[in-house]
């Protein structure tokens, strides 16, 4: 590491100094272990509480089973919770990032009358609390005689994903090299092939994150989706619903298993990109 | 191509915008509609019919004035922990992990994907009175035996502090990250020593990450009312709180209409306020 070399060659420092800077470089790594350490304390008990034999009510430690993780749907509204919010989660994921990747593509690409005031559009969803997101559209949906269920949570889903997609697309187009395009284009490539060929395998990683973001903020999202859901139950309608009386250990497990496959699909991902800048 | 030129970024903004307009800014205009209905005359419970009663915000606002400050002050405070937990978390992130710094990247934002409801309801139970850490306290004689870690006004500040880190954290990492190590090197050529090199330097130049990060962390803080339902007590009550029962159980539509504009309005002006005191105009 290039801070050892400069110590080393840098043999003056009074030791006071020296050690006033170990000192300084070792508190942030042992501040960096609390800080992890306090970030995943409620990961782990949720990781270990999966493997409660508790019943009913996973409050207290009753004994070691493995029988949630072998029968996650034992607790049947579990399952069908899950398989509303991996429903309602793919499609607002999909929806969001088409309708934000396109706008990302014109904000970050055009220069155009109304450019700054479609940014401020793109904003002003991010600067509005949740609970009023969730509050006015459903006042639309009364208005219209819609009933809150299934579409107005997915309808509600797109509306609050489209900016983090638009925000996060178009940092990787700003991210660009324009002489990548251009040397495209020199090539004789024609705008559309340019595009096809050239910028959206270049931007197709911020695409890829920007629908993942949108995926685990659909799939945790709990404030909108109260409003909107009617007697529709996800993941997270489930757990707090349950919170009173106790969760199921199932949930212990979903919840793990999305924490694990998540990081599976980061690192993975990471992984891809290392081979590939090799 | 077949069509001009000038139309295609207003063909790509089109069916994204047309979503937007019809399911962000209408419901809002229909909101500010709503929050100045009275109740019909002899109708149901739910019933309201369209009138100009303005009076519904003074109303609204008198009776809830407690949980409005009670939002602020609470949001503030999750700020303030959030960007002093986080700040060196993502310093130290960016320029003293080495070669693992995409691991501890990933570590940060991993906790999210247990759904945060359960991490809340984790805390929750770790922290309650069946959890270790209170009887731990109290054999040790660090707290009364009377004293409780959940249903306080601490315990919201601290879920929301937890659950709201991340969004302190990455925007903070995104612009240290960004920082030319050179330019703190140059500080210290300069004669700066540690210290001020990180005051005149490093901390200037986070500075877009700060605003970024303070703003997508107070905003759905201010808004939150999870977090105040599961670790607080009806003293702890937020303005979240009241918007949520006014619509669900009280059916008093125009004041939750009300209230959510206020909060709006509130947060907005708030908002614009500190991003010019800031003076970071580009964000988005």
């Amino acid at each position: 590491m290039s801070q050892k070399v400069k110590d080393a060659s840098i043999p003056t420092i009074p030791a006071k100094a020296r050690f006033s800077r170990w000192f300084g470089r070792n508190l942030l790594r042992i501040y960096m272990i609390f800080g992890f350490t306090y970030l995943f304390i409620p990961v782990a008990y949720t990781f270990a509480f999966s493997f409660n034999d508790s019943g009913k009510s996973n409050l207290i430690w009753k004994g070691f089973t493995l029988s949630n993780w072998q029968n996650p749907c034992g607790a049947p509204e579990v399952c069908n919770a899950l398989g509303n919010s991996i429903k309602i989660g793919l499609l607002a994921t999909t929806f969001s990032t088409i309708l934000g990747t396109m706008i990302a593509f014109a904000i970050g690409r055009y220069q155009f009358r109304g450019r700054s005031s479609s940014n401020l559009l793109i904003f002003l969803p991010m600067a509005t609390p949740e609970i009023v997101l969730g509050a006015s559209l459903l006042s639309l949906f009364l208005v219209f005689k819609i009933n809150p269920g299934f579409w107005p949570t997915v309808i509600a889903h797109v509306m609050f994903c489209i900016s983090f997609v638009v925000v996060t697309v178009k940092a990787r187009i700003a991210s660009l090299d324009p002489r990548l395009e251009q040397a495209a284009m020199d090539l004789y490539a024609n705008e559309l092939e340019t595009f096809r060929r050239v910028t959206l395998p270049l931007v197709a990683p911020g695409i890829a994150g920007a629908a993942l973001l949108a995926f685990s903020l659909s799939f945790d999202d709990f404030i909108i989706t109260n409003f909107n859901s009617g007697t529709l139950i996800t993941f997270p309608k489930f757990v707090y619903v349950s919170a009173a009386r106790g969760i199921p250990a199932q949930a212990n497990v979903i919840g793990s298993s999305m924490f694990f496959l998540a990081l599976a699909i980061v690192i993975a991902g990471q992984l891809v990109k290392r081979k590939k800048t090799r | 191509m077949s069509f001009p030129k000038v139309r295609v970024p207003y063909l790509l903004l089109l069916p994204g915008f047309a979503f937007l307009f019809t399911f962000f800014i209408l419901p809002i205009i229909n909101l500010a509609q709503t929050s100045t209905q009275t109740p019909i005359a002899g109708g149901d419970t739910g019933q309201y019919e369209q009138t100009l009663a303005f009076g519904n915000y003074i109303q609204a606002f008198v009776d809830n004035k407690e949980q409005f400050a009670r939002s602020f002050v609470y949001a503030t405070l999750a700020t303030i922990f959030a960007l002093v937990i986080a700040y060196p978390l993502a310093y130290a992130i960016a320029f003293k992990s080495g070669k693992f710094k995409n691991i501890l990247l990933v570590l940060v934002v991993a906790p999210f994907f247990t759904s945060f409801l359960l991490r809340t309801i984790a805390w929750k139970q770790i922290l309650g009175e069946e959890g270790f850490v209170v009887p731990g306290l109290r054999s040790l004689h660090i707290i009364s035996q009377q004293t409780t870690l959940t249903s306080t006004s601490v315990a919201v500040v601290a879920g929301m502090t937890y659950n709201f880190l991340p969004f302190m954290t990455l925007p903070l990492y995104a612009s240290l990250e960004r920082i030319d190590p050179r330019t703190i090197e140059a500080a210290g050529d300069l004669y700066a020593n540690g210290i001020t090199a990180f005051r005149m330097v490093t901390v200037p130049l986070s500075l877009p990450g700060v605003v970024a990060g303070t703003l997508l962390t107070f905003i759905p803080a201010a808004g939150d009312y999870v977090n105040a339902a599961i670790l607080g007590s009806p003293n702890t009550k937020m303005i979240g709180n009241v918007i949520e029962s006014r619509y669900f159980k009280i059916v008093d539509y125009p004041t939750a209409a009300a209230l959510s504009f206020t909060l709006m309005a509130a947060i907005l002006i708030l908002v614009t306020l500190y991003i010019r005191k800031a003076g970071t105009e580009e964000l988005v």
